[in-house]
């Protein structure tokens, strides 16, 4: 599938009806999203054929894009209930076939590195400082082949040390800067969009280069 | 729930040691085509526990129930595409809509609603 046409789709998906600001619960657009998967999968091959799980899953939007993209299962997690109900519809419209589980990912479960690719936009610890860390400790636990998730700019040292040292990644690589509009759907919000530089990163699980 | 996802899942309540397989009781299966990856089967052979897919597959209401499945798969089974057409209907085209998931150590049930198992916690579980 073409990169328009991917984003073409994501862009029918419905998204958060009543967001929870504890919860930082903001889609990634169509265009960022679309730009991910597109690029796991045509630079690194990762999605096509693999098992993916979508961290935060929210609506929907990566697992999905995933889907359109022949990954042969995918599983989304997220905490709020709301939420995963349109992330099902969602998928339904689209004709393609995800899994949910409703579930905190701290808590998270799993049996070894059963996935292959772990896609996610995690809350950027705005409102709980250090979420967006466990989203990666987990992530890195339970995926065998590749972890791609956004963070803000401003935390790319720590991010990359975290990954490394505590979180005991082979590879850290930020593959591009993007501008991330969160829109203005949180009363603490002033500007009608705040304006912030992410980064798309690529980690890669330690068994990886051994196996290799 | 697809089968592949409830092989990965095991009891996330704090201090249980014997969590996995958890015991898959459905109520409500449905049906739905996938494409046959007879590549991805092979790939995912060695990731998945036999015994628990298995399992799951005999357990599930009559009318899906999966009784063709052996007891015991090697390697060597993944030359027969009979054997991998099974193991695919089995792993990605039975989907559990309704009912629960049960912890085989402590009993605790986790429901599967719309086709979704709720594992959140309580407070005094995590
Ligand atoms: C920034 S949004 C991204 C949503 C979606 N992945 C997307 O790309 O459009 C973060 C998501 O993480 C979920 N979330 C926040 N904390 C969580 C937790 N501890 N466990 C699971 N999900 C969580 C929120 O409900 C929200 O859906």
């Amino acid at each position: 599938m073409k990169l328009k046409q991917l984003e073409g789709l994501l862009g029918e998906l419905q998204q958060f009806s009543a967001p929870k600001v504890e919860l930082e619960q903001y889609p990634t657009g169509p265009h960022i999203a679309s730009r991910l998967i597109h690029t796991a999968e045509n630079t690194f091959g990762d999605i096509t054929g693999k098992i993916v799980a979508d961290f935060g899953c929210g609506c929907g939007t990566l697992g999905i894009a995933s889907a359109l993209l022949d990954a042969e299962h995918v599983v989304g997690v997220d905490v709020d209930p709301g939420s995963l109900e349109i992330a099902s519809e969602n998928a339904e419209q689209l004709e393609v076939s995800i899994d949910l589980v409703w579930c905190d990912i701290r808590n998270l479960s799993w049996k070894g590195k059963c996935i292959d690719t772990v896609v996610m936009n995690p809350p950027f610890g705005t409102r709980r400082k250090g979420v967006d860390m466990e989203f990666l400790s987990m992530a890195l636990q339970v995926a065998s082949g590749a972890v791609y998730s956004l963070h803000k700019t401003s935390t790319r040292e720590h991010v990359k040390k975290a990954a490394l040292q505590s979180f005991n990644a082979a590879t850290a690589e930020v593959l591009c800067e993007l501008r991330f509009d969160v829109p203005q759907m949180y009363k603490f919000h002033k500007k009608k969009e705040v304006d912030v530089a992410v980064d798309l990163w690529r980690f890669l699980p330690q068994s990886v280069s051994r196996a290799c | 729930m697809r089968l592949l996802t409830h092989n990965m899942l095991a009891c996330n309540v704090k201090g249980v040691v014997n969590g996995y397989p958890l015991r898959l009781e459905a109520e409500v299966v449905a049906e739905r085509p996938a494409d046959f990856n007879a590549d991805f089967l092979r790939h995912i052979f060695a990731r998945i526990d036999w015994k628990a897919f298995v399992g799951a597959a005999r357990s599930l209401p009559e009318e899906h129930a999966v009784a063709d499945l052996p007891e015991d798969a090697e390697p060597s089974m993944l030359a027969s595409e009979d054997f991998l057409r099974r193991f695919h209907h089995a792993l990605l085209e039975l989907h559990v809509e309704k009912g629960a998931l049960v912890c085989p150590e402590t009993g605790r049930r986790f429901a599967i609603d719309k086709g979704i198992p709720n594992m959140l916690l309580n407070e005094d579980e995590v």
